[in-house]
């Protein structure tokens, strides 16, 4: 019951935003913030998808932890899928802003689900950017042709934001590479049919990053890969999350990515397409988080008046709301800065670290204004906080983002004369 | 119950050609609020969508084309400029082309089926379908005409209410299976025919991302009411629109006994 009134709940919020925003259609001031016909096309397939296949199977998914194939098949077969691959590949090359529409709707429904399904774009990206045409059409028309997963594999059990520290080893071998180490916290590390993996090619300490590392395209069934146990996490307990072991691992040269000591500009580069969409997969808590609260608010009475009626609680929606509207226009600037072709790095970054926080918070303040109600898991909200705080940890924590986004505007405020 | 006007045979033709009326509706699931003037419901900045009806009878044309029984699938709606959106939808769902028969604003909220059957009868005129698939009703007005109007207008059978559709055992003709009153009616129309979709006739599929994209390249027609030659001038006449009474708190009772003295109190049971 409480799914169906989820759905609904979730269409009636649509009908009252569409009120807010009857936007004109042509550039106003040489600025839109209009989404083309075709971009609010996929909003609402991606909208109704996530009203219909995964709002109502969110909750049971993250009591069972079990990873949620009928939603990524179904998700699939519709085309909601690897959005960004090329058209030549038989994708949609869709680009990172048509994404982040996609993901922001996915997110509302379950951001553990949106991670299982967006896992495919950061393992891609190496991929998109880097990889030869063979490589292409070999790893990515697969992602096309069936519903199959990939992994992004940098983060190890001693090195996750330090990526220069990592130590799985990539040494020569006649032609092919033989990888050893530990990787962990990777996303999709258990249904990956292949993965994205940074090992150390040069073991000279004093070589710099930018040389030291190569990118490699890894098939899971590869004899050495070993995925370990699905880690038992607080939130985005649908998502599969493991530890990899790469036991002498045997690819040929024809999976590295690029060039051998290329692997740190590769793995970092991938981050610019992908941190947009990681803010809005935040965005998704965020909308989610005061559409539940909204809801409720009208609803539970205390006093003799819906708590809606009170203004402690009305200004917590209204701060839920602040917060809603700015992260997902930061995000929109990340994507569109990215889409033109240009280095995003900084805006990325802001958006990240910014709608992470956002959503920490309005999840919280939802459980708030759900009162004794909100902490218990017969209703939704406890998953929103629960959900939320991977996002000031994954794809570069909150303090990473700081320290990106101080190095970039120091950078550019020294290269003006004062 | 046999219709013997026409003698197509659906095994050995290319396929019916099929038209498919789709309307512009505030959404199923958005609130409707009656204008404070009376005069109508609030529509400005609304959610709307295609009726959830024509998303049933397009569907059913799509799956017709499928299993080769139609050969072209023709998708119209008579509606403002808005309604190229829905008929978008229809041609991501699997329709071959549409037709929007613009109305201009300030004819639209006078619109009435009858004006909507005219228009249509004239397409049907150049477009000759075979068969004509509409939704049973619209869920703003439900009215329920616009099918049988048009048939009328045509003087084609009609089979409304369809919870079924499929070749009659000598695949001359379409044998339907209707939702009636008294449970399941069964009847075989010959083609050219007009039939009018119910809830239970399929589930409309998801468009699929590609095939939304797809659809932007499909022909889109206009034409206007004047080209058809059709008269829009109304022949009703809106007085006022009024949210239904608000319901009035019931009480609880306790046991059956309770009941039925509440029944006698209020003089409904003796």
């Amino acid at each position: 019951m409480l799914n169906g009134i989820l759905k609904t709940v979730q269409l009636v919020g649509s009908a009252s935003r569409a009120r807010l925003c009857s936007a004109p259609t042509e550039l106003v001031g040489g600025i839109s913030f209009k989404l083309s016909e075709e971009q609010q096309s996929l909003q609402e397939l991606a909208r109704k998808f996530t009203a219909d296949e995964i709002v109502p199977v969110a909750a049971q998914y993250d009591v069972s932890g079990e990873y949620p194939w009928p939603v990524i098949r179904k998700a699939h077969s519709l085309g909601l899928m690897n959005l960004s691959l090329p058209k030549w590949l038989g994708g949609l090359e869709l680009g990172v802003f048509d994404g982040c529409l996609a993901t922001e709707e996915f997110s509302f429904g379950c951001s553990g689900i949106q991670t299982a399904i967006l896992g495919n774009g950061l393992g891609a990206s190496p991929l998109l950017m880097f990889g030869t045409k063979e490589q292409q059409k070999e790893y990515l028309g697969r992602l096309i042709e069936e519903p199959l997963m990939c992994a992004y594999a940098v983060t190890e059990p001693g090195a996750g934001s330090d990526v220069a520290g990592i130590k799985t080893t990539a040494v020569r071998k006649g032609d092919d590479w033989v990888i050893n180490g530990q990787k962990m916290w990777i996303t999709n590390g258990g249904v990956a049919n292949w993965y994205f993996v940074l090992a150390r090619s040069d073991p000279d300490p004093k070589t710099p990053a930018g040389k030291a590392f190569t990118g490699f395209i890894i098939n899971r069934d590869t004899p050495g890969v070993n995925p370990g146990r699905k880690e038992d996490n607080l939130g985005q307990r649908a998502s599969d999350t493991r530890g990899i072991t790469f036991e002498d691992v045997v690819v040929p040269a024809k999976n590295v990515l690029g060039t051998p000591g290329m692997g740190f500009k590769i793995a970092m580069g991938a981050f610019d397409k992908t941190r947009a969409p990681v803010g809005a997969g935040a965005v998704g808590i965020a909308k989610r988080a005061l559409h539940e609260a909204t809801q409720y608010a009208m609803q539970r009475k205390t006093m003799g008046v819906p708590i809606a009626q009170h203004q402690a609680v009305a200004f917590l929606l209204a701060d839920m709301a602040i917060g809603l509207e700015t992260a997902r226009l930061a995000v929109w600037r990340a994507a569109y800065e990215a889409d033109c072709g240009r280095r995003n790095t900084y805006y990325a970054s802001v958006a990240k670290a910014f709608a992470s926080d956002v959503a920490n918070k309005s999840a919280s303040d939802a459980v708030q204004v759900f009162g004794g109600n909100g902490y218990n898991k017969e209703y939704p909200v406890e998953k929103l906080m629960r959900d939320a705080k991977i996002f000031q940890i994954y794809e570069g924590t909150s303090q990473i983002q700081r320290l990106i986004i101080s190095r970039e505007l120091l950078a550019a405020a020294m290269s003006v004369k004062s | 119950y046999i219709h013997i006007i026409n003698k197509a045979d659906m095994a050995a033709s290319k396929g019916l050609k099929i038209l498919v009326g789709c309307k512009r509706v505030i959404d199923y699931a958005v609130k409707v609020r009656v204008k404070p003037d009376r005069s109508g419901v609030v529509t400005e900045g609304v959610k709307h969508s295609m009726n959830p009806f024509d998303e049933i009878a397009v569907e059913e044309a799509v799956r017709m084309k499928e299993k080769k029984l139609a050969g072209e699938a023709v998708a119209i709606s008579v509606g403002p400029p808005q309604s190229q959106e829905t008929l978008r939808t229809a041609l991501a769902m699997g329709i071959d082309r549409a037709i929007h028969v613009e109305i201009p604003l300030a004819q639209l909220e006078k619109l009435q089926p009858i004006h909507v059957s005219k228009l249509l009868a004239k397409v049907c005129e150049s477009e000759k379908p075979d068969l004509v698939i509409l939704g049973k009703q619209a869920i703003d007005d439900d009215c329920n005409q616009t099918g049988q109007m048009l048939a009328a207008l045509l003087d084609w059978p009609q089979a409304t209410f369809a919870s079924k559709i499929e070749p009659s055992q000598d695949s001359k003709q379409l044998r339907v299976t209707r939702e009636v009153d008294g449970g399941m009616e069964t009847i075989d129309v010959s083609v050219p025919a007009v039939v009018t979709s119910d809830l239970r006739l399929n589930e409309p599929r998801y468009a699929t991302l590609p095939n939304i994209m797809k659809a932007k390249k499909k022909p889109l027609a206009k034409m206007s009411p004047d080209q058809l030659g059709v008269d829009l001038q109304p022949r009703q006449e809106v007085i006022s629109v009024e949210d239904p009474p608000v319901r009035k708190a019931g009480a609880k009772v306790e046991s059956v006994e309770d009941l039925v003295g509440k029944l006698r109190e209020k003089g409904l049971v003796k």
